[in-house]
C-alpha cells in the first residue's frame, strides 16, 4: 500500500449462495467477485471496465461494504472496514458516497429534490440552521449545475441527466473523499453522457476527490481515468494506467475490448485489425478451469485450462494475470 | 463559496412531502366535502344528544315504534321500546366513530410500525415477528375477547383494545409486503449508502411510500371494526343498554323491516354517508401522498 493510498482492497472476493434448480438440487455458488484487489490514492480516478454481468457493481457494493465480502479486505485510510460494527461503518459513509446507474431509481419518488440532497447533511450535521441548510442545498445544487429554485421539484419531473445530477449533488453534499459511480451515464441518451462525465471530472479536480468509474464501455473512462481495471467473469485481468492500456495492451482481453472501440475517423476505422470475440461470456457459476478467458482467447494453450494464470506485475504500475502476457 | 452561490438567488423555501400533500387535499374536492360532512356528523354525535328534544333512554308507552313525528319532536321516530331514535342515533354515532377511528388508529400505528421492521431488517427479526402475527391470528378471536374480559371485568376500553388488537395483523403484513418490495428499490440502497441511519430510512422511506396502501386499507377497517362492534354487542359483550350504537341499531333495524323502516334507514344511512366520506378522505390522501398524480 502506497503512502497516499486512501483505499487499499486486497483479494476480494463475493459470492451469493443461489438456491437450488430443482426441489432437490445443491445449492449453487456464484462467485460474482474473485480476488481483485487495487489500490486507490486521494484525488485519482480508477476506471472499471468489463462486459454486463462480469462483477462490476458487485465489487463496487462489496467495497463500500453494502454487500458482505466472502474473503478479502478493504482498507479504508488504514481501517479493515470489515471489521467494523455498522455504527463505525455508517459515520464513516460521510466520506464514501456512491452514484448510480439508474438515476430516477436512486432518488426517492415522494421527497422534494431539496430533501433528497440534504439527506446526507441532515445525517451527519444535524445540527444546522435552516438557513445554513437551505444554503448548502443551494450550493450543492449550483456546484452541478441545478437551479437551486427547483428545490421543491419531485424526481419524476426531471430528465434522466437531471437526475443524476441530482444524485452527484447529493453524494457531493458533504465533500466526500471517495465517490464510486456506478455506470454513472450507461442509462443516459449519448449527448448527455459526456456533459455528466465532464461534471464528474471537474468536480474531481476541484475537490481532490478520488473516483471509482465504472462502465461497460471503453471509451467512457478513458479520458477520466488515470489508471484502467479491466474485470472478466469477477476477475482482474489488467490493471494499468489509461494512456499505457490503450497504447500496449497486455492481456488478450483488454486487445479486443480497445479492438472494439469505434474510431471517429472512418479509414483507420476500416483499416483496423479486427480482432473479434468470439462466443458468449461463461456463466459464473461455472467458470471455465484455469483462465476464466480461454474459452474465447485467440491465443489459449494447454496451460491456460489447467492453472489460472497468477496476477503478476507487467511493467510499473501495471498488472496482468494471463500465462502468455509477454508475447 | 455559499455567498457567491447565493447572489442574486433568494433561495426557496424548502418543502417536504407533507406540506405539498396537504395543500394538495385542500384542492381535492371530494375529499374536502367529505371531510366537511364527517366534521358535521361527529359534531352532532357529540352536541347531538344534548340538544335532541328527548333524552336516549327515556321510555314513552304510548309511542313505541311510532314513524318520523316533528311535532313530538321524534324526528327520526321511535323503536320498538319507544325510545326517541333521534337522540340514540346521534348518541351511537360517538361510540361507533370512537371506536372505529380509535381502533383503525390503533391498527394502522401498530401495523405500520411491525411490518415496516419486520419486511425491513428481514431474516431473523422478520422471522420472529411475523410469527407472533401468525399466532395471534391463529387465536380465536372471541376467546381473546372473552379472556379480556374475564380478567378485566366489562369496560369499554377493553372494547378498544380488543378490536385494535385484531384489526393490526392485517395491516402489518401489508406493509411489511411492501416493504419487503421497497427493500430492494435502489433509493433505499442510496440512503444505506449515504449512511442514513435505519430508524431514519423506516421513517423517511419506508413508511411514506407504504402510505397508499395503508390509507386504504384503513378506510376498509373502520366499517369493520364498527360492525364487528355490534357483533359483540349481540352477545353482549359490546356496549350494553341504554347505550348503543349504530351497529346495534342496525342490526334492530334490520329485524323490524315490516312496519319500522326508518329504524334501519336513519342508522344505516348515518353509517352509510360516513363509509362515503371516509372513502373520500382516503382516497384524496393517497392521492395527495403522490407526488405523480397530478
Ligand atoms: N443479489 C444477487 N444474487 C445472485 N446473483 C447476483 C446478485 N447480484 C449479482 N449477481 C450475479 O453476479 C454477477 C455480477 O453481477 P453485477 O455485479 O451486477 O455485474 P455488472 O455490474 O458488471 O453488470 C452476475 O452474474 C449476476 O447475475
Ligand atoms: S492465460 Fe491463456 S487463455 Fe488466459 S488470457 Fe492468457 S493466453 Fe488467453
Ligand atoms: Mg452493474
Amino acid at each position: 500500500m502506497s503512502a497516499a493510498s486512501i483505499l487499499s482492497v486486497r483479494d476480494l472476493q463475493v459470492s451469493f449462495d443461489l438456491r437450488p434448480a430443482t426441489l432437490f438440487g445443491k445449492r449453487r455458488r456464484l462467485v460474482a467477485v474473485d480476488g481483485v484487489g487495487f489500490d486507490l490514492a486521494a484525488g485519482e480516478t480508477l476506471g472499471i471496465v468489463g462486459e454486463s454481468g462480469c462483477g462490476k457493481s458487485t465489487l463496487a457494493r462489496a467495497v463500500l461494504q453494502l454487500l458482505p465480502s466472502s474473503a478479502g479486505t478493504v482498507v479504508w485510510l488504514g481501517d479493515d472496514l470489515g471489521s467494523l460494527s455498522p455504527e463505525e461503518m455508517r459515520r464513516r459513509r460521510r466520506h464514501m458516497q456512491l452514484i448510480f446507474q439508474d438515476p430516477l431509481a436512486a432518488l426517492d419518488p415522494r421527497m422534494t429534490v431539496g430533501e433528497i440532497i440534504a439527506e446526507p447533511l441532515d445525517a451527519f450535521e444535524p445540527d444546522l440552521g435552516p438557513a445554513v441548510r437551505g444554503a448548502r442545498i443551494a450550493e450543492s445544487m449550483d456546484l452541478v449545475g441545478l437551479n437551486p429554485l427547483m428545490i421543491n421539484r419531485y424526481p419524476h419531473e426531471f430528465s434522466g441527466g437531471q437526475c443524476q445530477r441530482i444524485g452527484i449533488a447529493r453524494a457531493m453534499i458533504l465533500k466526500p473523499k471517495l465517490i464510486v459511480c456506478d455506470e454513472p451515464v450507461s442509462a443516459l441518451d449519448a449527448s448527455i453522457q459526456a456533459q455528466i462525465v465532464n461534471l464528474l471530472g471537474r468536480l474531481q479536480r476541484e475537490f481532490g476527490l478520488a473516483l471509482i468509474f465504472i462502465s461497460h464501455n471503453l471509451s467512457v473512462v478513458r479520458h477520466i481515468s488515470q489508471r484502467i481495471l479491466v474485470l472478466y467473469l469477477g476477475r482482474l485481468v489488467e490493471l494499468a494506467p489509461a494512456e499505457d492500456l490503450f497504447v500496449a495492451p497486455r492481456h488478450p482481453y483488454t486487445r479486443a475490448l480497445i479492438a472494439a472501440v469505434p474510431v471517429p475517423d472512418p479509414l483507420i476505422e476500416r483499416a483496423k485489425p479486427r480482432l473479434v470475440l468470439g462466443g458468449d461470456v461463461p456463466s459464473p457459476l461455472d467458470p471455465p478451469s484455469g483462465c476464466a478467458f480461454r474459452t474465447r482467447c485467440p491465443k489459449a494453450i494447454t496451460l491456460c485450462a489447467e492453472r489460472r494464470p497468477e496476477t503478476t506485475e507487467a511493467g510499473p504500475g501495471r498488472l496482468v494475470a494471463c500465462h502468455r502476457w509477454r508475447e | 463559496m455559499v455567498d457567491a452561490v447565493l447572489d442574486g438567488i433568494q433561495p426557496l423555501a424548502g418543502r417536504g412531502l407533507w406540506a405539498d400533500a396537504w395543500r394538495r387535499l385542500r384542492a381535492n374536492r371530494a375529499a374536502v366535502i367529505g371531510a366537511i360532512v364527517l366534521g358535521v356528523i361527529a359534531l352532532a354525535a357529540v352536541a347531538g344528544p344534548m340538544l335532541a328534544p328527548h333524552p336516549i333512554d327515556a321510555i314513552y308507552w304510548d309511542r313505541v315504534t311510532m314513524a318520523p313525528d316533528f311535532a313530538l319532536g321524534h324526528y327520526f321516530g321511535t323503536d320498538t321500546n319507544g325510545r326517541d331514535l333521534f337522540a340514540r342515533t346521534l348518541y351511537a354515532g360517538r361510540i361507533s366513530l370512537a371506536l372505529g377511528l380509535a381502533a383503525t388508529l390503533v391498527s394502522v400505528a401498530i401495523g405500520v410500525v411491525w411490518g415496516a421492521v419486520a419486511g425491513y431488517f428481514g431474516g431473523r427479526v422478520d422471522a420472529v415477528m411475523m410469527r407472533a402475527v401468525d399466532v395471534l391470528y391463529a387465536l380465536p378471536f372471541m376467546f381473546f375477547v372473552i379472556l379480556l374480559m374475564v380478567y378485566f371485568g366489562r369496560n369499554p376500553l377493553l372494547l378498544f383494545v380488543a378490536l385494535g388488537a385484531v384489526s393490526w395483523l392485517d395491516m402489518a403484513r401489508i406493509v411489511r409486503g411492501q416493504t419487503l418490495s421497497l427493500r430492494r428499490k435502489e433509493f433505499i440502497e442510496a440512503a444505506t449508502a449515504g449512511g442514513i441511519r435505519d430508524a431514519v430510512i423506516i421513517r423517511r422511506h419506508i413508511v411514506p411510500n407504504c402510505l397508499g396502501p395503508v390509507i386504504i386499507y384503513a378506510t376498509l377497517t373502520v366499517p369493520n371494526v364498527i360492525l364487528l362492534e355490534s357483533f359483540l354487542s349481540f352477545l353482549g359483550l359490546g356496549v350494553q343498554e341504554p347505550m348503543t350504537s349504530w351497529g346495534v341499531l342496525i342490526s334492530e333495524g334490520a329485524r323490524q323491516l315490516e312496519g319500522g323502516q326508518w329504524l334501519l334507514v336513519f342508522p344505516a344511512g348515518f353509517l352509510a354517508t360516513t363509509l362515503f366520506c371516509l372513502n373520500f378522505i382516503g382516497d384524496g390522501l393517497r392521492d395527495a401522498l403522490d407526488p405523480k398524480d397530478r
